[in-house]
C-alpha cells in the first residue's frame, strides 16, 4: 500500500452545519491503481484530498485517524517536513486550470519551480526538463508552450500543464480534485487517457475526485462512495457500480441520466411555438482608430423551430455559440441578421414598449442558481418584479408566488427569505418560478442544470418535464451533458463553430448520428461501457 | 508597440489641446482684469492707461483671437509672457519644474517603497497587532491634512527638535558646492517629501493589503503551496506580483496629479516649485503664467498615464499590444 487513510476525522469549526467534514474515513492508495472518491458537494471528497496534501483550511483540524504514507503519519508531519513532501512524494492536479496557474508567469517557469522548490537542478536543467514534461502530456508545439503564459493555452492545454507540474518530481501519489470537470466533454476524454497512460507508465498511486459516475466507469480500479463525511461503501469498479449495496449508492447512480432517449411522441404536426430563421452574430472587439478588429462568429445562419409544447435541446462545446443563440432567441442581444418570430411577432423588429410587452411570452432559466438571484432581495419579490413591472396587480401578484413556489416544491413562506438561504437546488427552483411568474409561452434554460449535483439535478429535469406537461410551454434548453439531452429533449440540435450541423429528434440522433462532429461527440461521452451494463 | 505607444501620444496631445481651450476660458469667466490690477498697483488707475495695458498684453483683442494665438503659440512650444514678471512663461517654468519634480519624485519614491512594504507585511500578519498598528497609522495619515502634517512636522522637528530647515530649497547664501550641496538639499527635502509622502503611502499600504489578502485566497496559490514552496517565496513570487496590478493603476493616476498637488505643502514650506509659482500666479492674476502652469502640468498627467499603461502591459502579460 502505498498510503493507507485509517479512521480520519476532520472537525469543522463550531456553529456550522456539521461537526466533522470527514468522520471516520478510512482508505488506501497502491501503486499503479485510481481510486476514484465519489460524492456530491459538501461530501468532504475534496477535504480528503486537501489533507493528504496538508492544504486544510485553517479552521479545519485533524481530530483523530492517521494517514501512513512512507511509514510515517502525514497529520504529525512538521512544517519543513510537509515542504519537502509537498510536489515530491504527493502532487495535486485543481480543478480549474485556468485560475489554478499563476497569470503572470510563463507555463515553463512554473513547471521549473517545482524543480527549484526542492532545491533540484541547475536553472538551465530545469528549463530542460519543463520542457520535456510538456513534451510528455502531448502539448502541441512544446517550444512555444514553455514560453506561453496560461491565457494563451486552452482550458485543456492548461490541464495538460499543470498534470506535468505535478509530474515533474515523479511523485508516487497523485491527488486528482475534480480534474475534467471544468472541461469539455471531448477534452475531458483526452484528459482522461492522459492521466490513465501516465499512471501506468509510471506506476503511480491515483487519488481521482469525482462527482461524475461517467467518469468514474471511465478510470477507476477502485471506488470510494461519500456522503456527509461518511464512507458510504467502497469496493472495486465493478463492485460498487454494477452491485451496488448501499441506498445511496445506487440512488446516486439511478440518478445519472443514460444516454438512451425515452421514447416520445412526435409533436411536428403541432403549431410553431418559435420560428428562427437564419440568425447571425458576429462579435467584433477592438476595433477603433488604429487597432485590427477581432471577429468571432457566435451565430452563423442558425434556423430551427420549436412546436408547441416542445423541448428542444441545443448541444456543442464551449464556445460553440449555443448561449448567444439564447440571447438572441430571447433578444438580450441583437441579431445582425436573421428574424426570430414568437406567433406571428417579429421580435426582431419591434423595440420600445411594444417589445417589452412581448418579453413575458418568452423566459429564461440561468445557469448559475448562485449568481442570478440579487441577493439582496427578497424571494417573494424577486419572483413579482416581473409581473408588478408587466400592470399585475401586487397583491395579485404575491397571491400568484405563493402558488408558483409550491408549485415548483418550496414552501410559500419561501418569499419572505433571501436567496443565500436557499440551497443550489432550492434556488434554481426559485429561479423557474421566477420565469413561470409571466405566464410565457417559452422557456430558454441556459445550462440550469449544469451546476447542480447529479440528484437535485433529477430532480429539476423531472420539474421541468412535469411542468412543460402541465403548462404546455415550449422549451429551448441548452446543455454541454449529451445525458441531460437525451433525457429531455424531443429533438437535438448539435453546434459547432457557431453553426448547427445536425437537428434531429433526440431518438434518431444517438441511434443514428450522421455529422462527424456529433459522432466525436457522443463517444466522448464517459463512462458509456458501465452505464449500458448498469442499465 | 511602437505603434502603440504613436497612437496614444496622439490621442494625448487632442486631449491637451482640448484642456488648452477648456482652461483658457475658464480663466477668461473669473471676475477680475488683470489689466485694472495692474494699473492700481502702478498707482495710475485712469481709462487711458488701462486701454494701453490691454493694447500692449492683447487684451483687447476679442477672446477667438486671443485664443487662436495663445494655441499657436503653444503649438511652437510658447506658452506666452508673464507680463507680471515680466519673463517668457516657459523660462518661469522651466526654472522651477527640477525643484518640484525632485520633491514629488521622492515623495512619489518613499510612498510607493514604504506603502507596499508595510502593506505586505500588514497583510503577512494579517489580524495580528502589527497589521492593526499598520492600519492604524495608514488611517491617520490618510485622514489627517497635508498642510497640518507640514505645519506639524515644522513645529517638531524644526523649531523644537531643531533638526532638519523648516524652509527653501537650500541654505540661501551658505555657497555650498559639490558634496555640501547635495546634502544640504537633501537635509531641505526631507520634512516636505516625507509630509507628502506620509499621505500617499497610508493609500498604497492599505491597497497592498487588501489585494494581497485577495490574491492569497486564490487557487494558483494553493498549486504553489502543493509544490512544496515555502511560504516566503509564494507571498513574494505569487502573492505580490499579482496583488501589486491594482497599485500600479493607482500609483500611476496619483503620479501625475503629484506635480501639481503639491500646492500646499510647496506653499508650506516655501518650496521654489511648479505649485508656488501657480499659488502665486493665481494671486496676481497672471493669466498667462497660470495657463501654462497648467498646461504643464496636465502634459504630466498625461504623460504619466502612458508610462503607466506601458509598466502594466510589462508586467501583466493578459493585456497585449494591439497589432
Amino acid at each position: 500500500m502505498t498510503v493507507i487513510v485509517k479512521n480520519l476525522k476532520l472537525a469543522l469549526p463550531p456553529g456550522g452545519d456539521r461537526t466533522y467534514a470527514v468522520d471516520d474515513v478510512s482508505f488506501e492508495l497502491s501503486a499503479g491503481k485510481i481510486l476514484c472518491v465519489v460524492g456530491e458537494s459538501g461530501s468532504g471528497k475534496s477535504m480528503c484530498a486537501h489533507a493528504l496534501m496538508g492544504l486544510l483550511p485553517d479552521a479545519v483540524t485533524a481530530e483523530s485517524g492517521e494517514i501512513l504514507f512512507e511509514g510515517k503519519n502525514l497529520l504529525s508531519l512538521s512544517p519543513a517536513e510537509w515542504l519537502a513532501l509537498r510536489g515530491r512524494g504527493i502532487a495535486m492536479v485543481f480543478q480549474e486550470p485556468m485560475t489554478a496557474l499563476n497569470p503572470l508567469m510563463r507555463i515553463g517557469e512554473q513547471i521549473a519551480e517545482m524543480f527549484e522548490a526542492h532545491g533540484l537542478l541547475t536553472p538551465k536543467e530545469r528549463q530542460q526538463k519543463a520542457l520535456a514534461l510538456i513534451r510528455e502530456v502531448g502539448l502541441p508545439d512544446p517550444e512555444r508552450a514553455v514560453r506561453a503564459y496560461p491565457h494563451q493555452l486552452s482550458g485543456g492545454q492548461r490541464q495538460r500543464a499543470m498534470i506535468a507540474m505535478a509530474l515533474a518530481l515523479e511523485p508516487a501519489v497523485l491527488v486528482a480534485d475534480e480534474p475534467t470537470t471544468a472541461l469539455d466533454v471531448t477534452t475531458q476524454a483526452q484528459i482522461l487517457k492522459l492521466i490513465r497512460d501516465l499512471q501506468r507508465r509510471r506506476n503511480m498511486a491515483v487519488m481521482f475526485i469525482t462527482h461524475d459516475f461517467g467518469v468514474v466507469a471511465e478510470i477507476a480500479d477502485r471506488v470510494v462512495v461519500l456522503q456527509h463525511g461518511k464512507v458510504v461503501e467502497q469496493g472495486t469498479a465493478d463492485e460498487v457500480l454494477l452491485r451496488a449495496q448501499h441506498p445511496y449508492t445506487r440512488a446516486l447512480l439511478a440518478a445519472v441520466p443514460t444516454l438512451q432517449p425515452p421514447q416520445r411522441a412526435s409533436l411536428l404536426d403541432r403549431s410553431k411555438a418559435v420560428e428562427v430563421v437564419g440568425l447571425g452574430k458576429t462579435y467584433v472587439s477592438g476595433g477603433g482608430w488604429f487597432r485590427s478588429e477581432r471577429r468571432v462568429q457566435a451565430a452563423k445562419d442558425v434556423s430551427f423551430d420549436i412546436f408547441r409544447g416542445e423541448t428542444l435541446g441545443l448541444v456543442g462545446e464551449s464556445g460553440s455559440g449555443k448561449s448567444s443563440v439564447a440571447r438572441l432567441v430571447m433578444r438580450l442581444i441583437e441579431p445582425d441578421a436573421g428574424t426570430v418570430r414568437i406567433g406571428d411577432i417579429d421580435l426582431t423588429r419591434i423595440g420600445g414598449k411594444a417589445l417589452r410587452e412581448q418579453r413575458r411570452r418568452i423566459q429564461m432559466v440561468f445557469q448559475d442558481p448562485f449568481a442570478s438571484l440579487n441577493p439582496r432581495r427578497k424571494v417573494g419579490n424577486i419572483i413579482t418584479d416581473g409581473p408588478i413591472a408587466h400592470g399585475v396587480d401586487p397583491a395579485a401578484a404575491r397571491k400568484r408566488a405563493g402558488e408558483l413556489l409550491s408549485l415548483v416544491g418550496l414552501s410559500a413562506s419561501a418569499m419572505e427569505r433571501f436567496p443565500h438561504e436557499f440551497s443550489g437546488g432550492q434556488r434554481q427552483r426559485i429561479g423557474i418560478a421566477r420565469a413561470l411568474a409571466l405566464d410565457p409561452e417559452i422557456l430558454v434554460a441556459d445550462e440550469a442544470v449544469s451546476a447542480l449535483d447529479v440528484s437535485v439535478q433529477a430532480q429539476v429535469l423531472e420539474l421541468l418535464e412535469d411542468l412543460k406537461a402541465r403548462l404546455g410551454l415550449s422549451m429551448l434548453f441548452i446543455t454541454h451533458d449529451l445525458r441531460v439531452a437525451a433525457q429531455i429533449c424531443d429533438r437535438i440540435a448539435v453546434m459547432q463553430h457557431g453553426a448547427i450541423v445536425e437537428l434531429k429528434s433526440a431518438a434518431l440522433l444517438f441511434a443514428a448520428p450522421e455529422h462527424a462532429y456529433t459522432r466525436e461527440l457522443l463517444s466522448a461521452v464517459p463512462g458509456q461501457t458501465s452505464s449500458s451494463k448498469a442499465a | 508597440m511602437i505603434s502603440f505607444i504613436a497612437q496614444r501620444i496622439a490621442k494625448a496631445v487632442i486631449v491637451l489641446l482640448a484642456l488648452v481651450v477648456l482652461n483658457f476660458f475658464l480663466i477668461r469667466m473669473a471676475p477680475g482684469d488683470p489689466a485694472v490690477v495692474m494699473a492700481g498697483e502702478a498707482g495710475a488707475g485712469d481709462q487711458l492707461f488701462i486701454a494701453q495695458l490691454r493694447e500692449k498684453f492683447g487684451l483687447d483683442q476679442p477672446l477667438p483671437v486671443q485664443l487662436f494665438l495663445y494655441v499657436k503659440g503653444i503649438l511652437s512650444l510658447d506658452l506666452g509672457f508673464s507680463f507680471r514678471q515680466q519673463m517668457p512663461v516657459s523660462k518661469l517654468i522651466l526654472d522651477r519644474l527640477p525643484a518640484t519634480l525632485l520633491l514629488t519624485g521622492t515623495a512619489f519614491a518613499i510612498s510607493l517603497l514604504f506603502g507596499i512594504l508595510f502593506g505586505a507585511l500588514a497583510a503577512r500578519f494579517a489580524g495580528t497587532w502589527a497589521d492593526t498598528a499598520i492600519t492604524i497609522a495608514a488611517l491617520i495619515f490618510y485622514a489627517t491634512p497635508l498642510f497640518w502634517v507640514a505645519l506639524m512636522a515644522i513645529l517638531l522637528f524644526s523649531v523644537t527638535m531643531d533638526w532638519l530647515p523648516s524652509f527653501g530649497y537650500e541654505t540661501v547664501g551658505a555657497g555650498y558646492t559639490g558634496l555640501a550641496h547635495v546634502l544640504d538639499v537633501a537635509a531641505h527635502l526631507i520634512l516636505p517629501a516625507t509630509t507628502i509622502g506620509l499621505f500617499f503611502m497610508a493609500t498604497y499600504a492599505r491597497m497592498t493589503r487588501a489585494s494581497m489578502l485577495e490574491v492569497n485566497r486564490l487557487d494558483f496559490v494553493k498549486t504553489a503551496r502543493a509544490k512544496g514552496l515555502s511560504d516566503a517565496v509564494i507571498q513574494r513570487r505569487h502573492v505580490l506580483r499579482n496583488a501589486l496590478l491594482p497599485v500600479v493603476t493607482l500609483a500611476g493616476l496619483q503620479a501625475g496629479t503629484l506635480v501639481g498637488g503639491a500646492v500646499l505643502t510647496e506653499t508650506v514650506f516655501a518650496w521654489p516649485g511648479i505649485g508656488r509659482l501657480m499659488y502665486e500666479a493665481l494671486l496676481q492674476r497672471d493669466y498667462n503664467l497660470l495657463l501654462g502652469v497648467f498646461v504643464v502640468c496636465s502634459a504630466m498627467v498625461l504623460a504619466f498615464n502612458l508610462i503607466t499603461d506601458l509598466v502594466y502591459r510589462s508586467v501583466d502579460p493578459r493585456i497585449e499590444f494591439a497589432s
